[in-house]
């Protein structure tokens, strides 16, 4: 592996910076201490910290409680990653195709879709269309708009993947008398798809970040689960805590596999 | 038509919280995110490991759930905080580990004689930071920087979730109010609209102004391969 830069920017240390260093960690480890240590007692002198309000967690009936708030979650992004995801590609070819009202279109659903919160959509499907006698279940006032905004964002994903393989490919693929279409779909894809699968995987992060609107909609994914089951224990910070907890060990674990994976690309490239 | 007219002063206060939210939320993120990346590249292990530990939480939590537990998990531990401050606090923690790892990846694109050459002319760590790395390293951040910056203003909808009397929470309110659905998406929609594309423009302006010539290559299209810093909600 190559150096970077941001492991040059100090000296390996004498005797004398080895001395400040030291000095210097044990005063920020005391400042750390301090800090979690103020944490606690404010928890503590508010009675939060109280064993009782924190084991039911360990209860079979909380945790399959939970259990089925998370298997809303993981429904709900699996579906809107397995609809989204085609669809970016598709929005993405469009934007790149040679038809001017095609590719225009697409260009104008993207950077919509790019440029607004996605709670703005989920109102919509909440709120407005209702006005016009368009009512959809829970579920898919969720994951419809988890779609919208997710084929946006994928396409942007797919466009640049698209770019960044190499011309001389295209070229390649035209000199051995290919069509434009064909060049497109057995050479140029296959090699994007594999350029842009370290940013699907954090397209996933994302969508697993927006189902928590499912709290807006009351549709039963974790974040919602977690406030049903606030209004019956009256547990506010732990259930809160613990639900946050879930969604950050599943979205580390995915990114660590999207940065290893880009990681591993890098490297290859760099190696050929 | 009326719907407007007669609720101005609440929609402009609407774009108004909604613009503060996103600029006090994104500047106290530079700072915040900028003092981290230094953490996370200094030689005090502590304070690696607390700046690594910081980024990998807040930029996996999603935004909504760090503002439930913000705005309504501090008062049962004794903290009072007001809803707007709220929301400050949780776009700040949020997007500064954006930053943070924006600006990390940054320093690593300066080459390293740079870093050598300016520890052989005696600058110690913050020195060269300070002098040498950083300011060659912003040229390749400003792009980064503007998407944490839209993420800000997205992320700042929210804010609604948590009663905070931002834009979304306006339109909604009054949708409710006079049943009139497109023209309140049209107003909202066109606020974070020029808010994202104000931003952007903007970072093209200081991209240009800091690195003549140089940076197009790496415009927004290529940045959605960038996958170091992680997804931003």
């Amino acid at each position: 592996m190559s150096t970077t830069a941001t492991q040059v920017l100090f000296d390996a240390p004498g005797p004398k910076g080895r001395r400040r260093i030291l000095l210097l960690s044990i005063l920020s480890v005391l400042v750390i201490l301090a800090l979690l240590v103020g944490a606690l007692w404010q928890f503590q002198s508010n009675g939060q910290l109280d064993p009782g309000k924190w084991v039911v967690y360990l209860r079979a009936d909380y945790i399959a409680f939970l259990w089925q708030g998370l298997w809303g979650t993981l429904k709900v992004t699996a579906l809107a990653a397995v609809v989204a995801f085609p669809l970016g590609l598709l929005l993405a070819l469009a934007r790149l195709s040679r038809f001017r009202m095609l590719s225009a279109l697409a260009a104008v659903w993207i950077e919509f879709y790019r440029g607004i919160p996605m709670l703005l959509v989920v109102y919509a499907f909440l709120l407005a269309l209702p006005a016009f006698g368009v009512t959809f279940p829970q579920f898919w006032m969720l994951v419809i708009p988890m779609i919208l905004v997710s084929s946006a964002t994928t396409a942007e994903v797919f466009r640049a993947g698209i770019n960044a393989v190499d011309r001389g490919q295209h070229e390649a693929a035209a000199a051995i008398g290919l069509s434009r279409r064909d060049a497109m779909v057995s050479v140029v894809l296959p090699q994007a798809v594999r350029l842009v699968l370290p940013s699907l995987i954090l397209a996933l992060v994302t969508l697993l970040k927006d189902s928590t609107l499912g709290y807006v909609v009351s549709y039963n994914e974790l974040q919602f689960q977690g406030k049903t089951l606030v209004s019956i224990t009256r547990y506010l910070v732990q259930t809160y805590l613990v639900v946050s907890v879930i969604y950050i060990v599943i979205n580390f674990l995915l990114t660590r596999v999207a940065l290893a994976l880009d990681a591993r690309m890098k490297a290859r490239a760099a190696a050929s | 038509m009326d719907a407007i007219r007669e609720n101005i002063p609440l929609l402009l206060q609407g774009i108004g919280t909604t613009v503060a939210l996103t600029v006090l939320g994104y500047v106290f993120a530079l700072v915040v995110g900028t003092a981290m990346a230094v953490a996370r590249v200094s030689p005090i292990p502590p304070l690696r490991w607390a700046a690594t530990v910081y980024v990998e939480i807040f930029r996996n939590i999603p935004l909504l759930s760090l503002l439930i537990l913000i705005a309504f998990g501090l008062p049962d531990v004794g903290l009072r905080l007001p809803y707007f401050w709220c929301g400050v606090l949780g776009l700040t923690l949020s997007s500064a580990a954006f930053v943070c790892e924006n600006v990390r990846s940054g320093i690593n694109t300066v080459p390293v004689g740079h870093a050598e050459a300016a520890r052989s002319i005696g600058l110690g760590f913050f020195g060269t930071l300070r002098h040498v790395v950083l300011p060659q390293a912003f040229r390749s951040m400003v792009q980064p920087l503007v998407n944490v910056f839209i993420g800000t203003v997205i992320g700042s909808a929210l804010c609604s979730a948590i009663a905070v009397q931002e834009v979304t929470w306006v339109t909604q309110t009054l949708n409710i109010r006079y049943a009139q659905a497109v023209l309140m998406f049209l107003i909202a929609g066109a606020a974070y609209l020029i808010l994202s594309l104000g931003g952007a423009a903007l970072g093209g302006v200081i991209e240009r102004a800091v690195s003549p010539g140089s940076g197009r290559d790496r415009s927004r299209a290529g940045a959605a391969l960038d996958v170091t810093a992680g997804a931003q909600a």
